[in-house]
């Protein structure tokens, strides 16, 4: 019997019961979809972490403190305090290999203007700190090094922290006196807009300080630092770098060869792996889950096949009687079961990729289709129907002729 | 092609059914020999094992003990796809409830055992499908679905289908059972005309006058045959049909 005639045949049948046959390829098309729309979310904020990642500059180090080599970057409020003000002075002075240098404490503070109140993040840092992380301002001016030795209150702000506290993000603020936890500090610049990065933090919400301000009038200890944000002279020295630092920190943290490091230094490529291996996992659950429906889909060709085996049993003594062989019935449902998922994946397909695109258009989060994930998921659909097809066919094949015709 | 020659033999069929703790003897030792070119009706009260005998005869069913030789072979001895293969290409088979696919036209009906036949081109298949429906007179109606179609015109385009793979014997299990009597002659004509042209005929029927187109008449009693002779005054069906014609005629114009 020709293969074509069958398609023939199996495209008929499912023609007959157009909106069972809808139904029943309706699992494998929410199957493939969701798998594709998965992958595609998943590769889209993988790339995007890593894009973020290097918005911190592709040259860049950080060194926390304590020894935390298995993974979490961000340590909250120094709960172990190890990394001194003057560590940070010491790799600026030794280390050849370090462009530049500026330690980073981080704390969360209410901001006062007016009546207008504000809960941001107030960042002590210094004029390094902008060139590492490439910052540009919008309006105003970055405070110099001699703003930090002067301990001076002067800040930079986030347009967040603008339109909050004055009612509008095209304000021009510069000039204007803030409160922060009390203390009066004048704007002299306005950063330009970064928006959200990949965890949905809006980078703008931000307050900018001298190092030294920060530090003697924000924070209880004078003596330790949050972290350090730091970059090589060049991409390739970025490793020779992390080196240079180590060295230097063990040294003067005296630390005994046989001795753990109490302090981690991360270059931005190391970060963006460890997110990169995050999302990897994430995108792999996130597609098993998927697949489960692809499953429950193959579930659902099976029921159905075995359904319409039952009710066609008399077609099936016709069509023995007649000739057909086993195989051709074998085939025929075979090939019904086929063409259900087949026609299912390429819909699928389809709908999976319109709605990575919704969820790009609408819900802003990027999204990335692969060619490796739509053929994955349609060979997968396919061989679902191969697989949940054969034993309903099976059954078809092999009922005795008479036993088939006197069935009611 | 000589009348004597032995198509069909069988020996000896037995058919036990058992169903719980009870026995039904559908079949209990039944020989027949039938020649090429016969026309046999097999008559019977209901449950004597006519059903059984066709079914036996047509390759669907085995029997419990017996040989089956079909032109000096053994069928029994045949595996599942050698029997299909034999149903496809020797036999034609006819049920009493027509037994076509639904929602098909009749064309595509036809067609059917085509597809299971590798020694027909798929460029052949419309053309022999269409002569055989020409040849039982529904070559106006090929493409009508089963359900636009009467219990007799069905019946026809099952009879097509036996046909379209020039079988040499046609089986048919009270083709005439779902029919009335002028439909019931149409179909004898068929069957008759098949039969001139060489085509053995094996038939079931339990309506005397019907097995009257045969030529030869088999009576079944409880699962074995208790009679079996040729026909006398045996009927033409065609001359049948016009004293119809006749009578309702008459009929008309008074
Ligand atoms: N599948 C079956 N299972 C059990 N008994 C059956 C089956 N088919 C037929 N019989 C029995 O076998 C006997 C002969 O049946 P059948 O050949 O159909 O008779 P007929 O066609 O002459 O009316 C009956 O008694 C019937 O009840
Ligand atoms: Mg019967």
């Amino acid at each position: 019997m020709r293969i074509l005639n069958l398609f023939k045949v199996a495209f008929r049948s499912l023609l007959r019961n157009k909106l069972r046959s809808f139904l029943t390829m309706l699992g494998i098309i929410i199957g493939v979809a969701s798998v594709i729309a998965m992958l595609a979310i998943g590769e889209g904020s993988n790339q995007n972490i890593k894009a973020s990642v290097a918005s911190l500059g592709t040259n860049s180090i950080m060194v926390y403190p304590g020894n935390n080599a298995m993974g979490g970057v961000s340590q909250g409020a120094a709960s172990n305090k190890t990394i001194r003000v003057e560590d940070v002075e010491a790799i600026r002075d030794n280390c050849d290999l370090v462009n530049f240098i500026s330690p980073v404490d981080q704390k969360r503070a209410q901001v006062i203007y007016g009546s207008q109140n504000w809960n941001t993040s107030i960042l002590g840092v210094t004029n390094d700190y902008l060139a590492i992380r490439s910052l540009t301002l919008a309006k105003g001016s970055t405070f110099t090094t001699a703003d930090d030795r002067a301990v001076a209150k002067v800040c930079l702000v986030g347009v967040t922290v603008v339109l909050n506290l004055f009612g509008d993000e095209n304000f021009n603020p510069i000039g204007e006196i803030i409160r922060i936890n009390s203390i009066p500090v004048k704007i002299i610049g306005v950063l330009s807009k970064m928006g959200q990065n990949t965890f949905g933090q809006d980078q703008d919400d931000i307050i900018l300080a001298p190092f030294s301000t920060v530090q003697k009038r924000m924070m209880s200890s004078s003596m330790y630092v949050n972290s350090i944000l730091a970059s090589g002279k060049s991409e390739g020295q970025v490793v020779d770098a992390v080196d240079e630092i180590t060295n230097l920190l063990r040294d003067k943290h005296k630390i005994a060869p046989s001795d753990d490091n109490d302090f981690t230094v991360r270059t931005q490529s190391e970060i963006s792996n460890i997110f990169g291996t995050i999302s990897k996992v994430m995108t792999i659950l996130l597609a098993s889950i998927a697949s489960i429906s692809l499953l429950v889909g193959g579930i659902g060709i099976m029921n159905i096949m075995l359904v319409s085996v039952t009710e066609r049993t008399r077609e099936i003594g016709i069509r023995m009687a007649i000739g057909a062989k086993g195989k051709d019935i074998l085939t025929q449902f075979m090939i019904e079961s086929i063409v259900i998922s087949f026609m299912g994946g390429l819909i699928g397909i389809a709908l999976g990729i319109l709605v990575a695109e919704l969820v790009a258009t609408f819900g802003g989060w990027p999204v990335v289709i692969t060619v490796f994930s739509v053929v994955v998921s349609f060979l997968f659909s396919t061989i679902i129907g191969l697989f949940f097809g054969w034993y309903p066919a099976q059954k078809a094949a092999s009922l005795n002729p008479i036993d088939a015709l006197r069935y009611e | 092609m000589k009348a004597s020659e032995n198509l069909i033999s069988v020996q000896n069929l037995i058919k036990t059914y058992i169903t719980g703790t009870t026995e039904v003897h559908a079949l209990n030792d039944v020989s027949l020999t039938i020649d090429k070119g016969e026309f046999l009706a097999i008559m019977g009260a209901s449950g004597s094992g006519k059903s059984t005998f066709m079914n036996i005869l047509g390759c669907l069913d085995n029997p419990t003990t017996g040989t089956y030789l079909m032109e000096g072979i053994d069928v029994l001895g045949r595996n599942r796809d050698e029997l299909a293969e034999l149903r496809n290409q020797k036999l034609g088979f006819v049920f009493q409830s027509f037994n076509i696919l639904p929602r098909t036209s009749a064309l595509e009906n036809v067609e059917l055992p085509l597809l299971y036949n590798s020694k027909i081109a798929v460029k052949d298949y419309g053309d022999r499908a269409m002569n055989a429906l020409k040849s039982v007179g529904l070559g106006d109606r090929v493409n009508a679905m089963p359900n636009e179609l009467s219990g007799g015109q069905q019946q026809r385009v099952a009879i097509a289908r036996a046909l379209v793979n020039d079988p040499v014997i046609i089986m048919a299990d009270e083709p005439t059972g779902n029919l009335d009597s002028r439909t019931s002659y149409e179909i004898m004509q068929i069957f008759q005309a098949l039969n001139d042209k060489g085509i053995t005929v094996v038939m079931v029927t339990h309506e005397p006058d019907i097995a009257q187109f045969a030529k030869t008449n088999v009576v079944f009693k409880d699962g074995k045959i208790i009679f079996n002779d040729t026909v006398k005054d045996r009927k033409i069906a065609t001359e049948e049909l016009k004293k119809i014609a006749l009578l309702t005629d008459e009929k008309s114009t008074t």
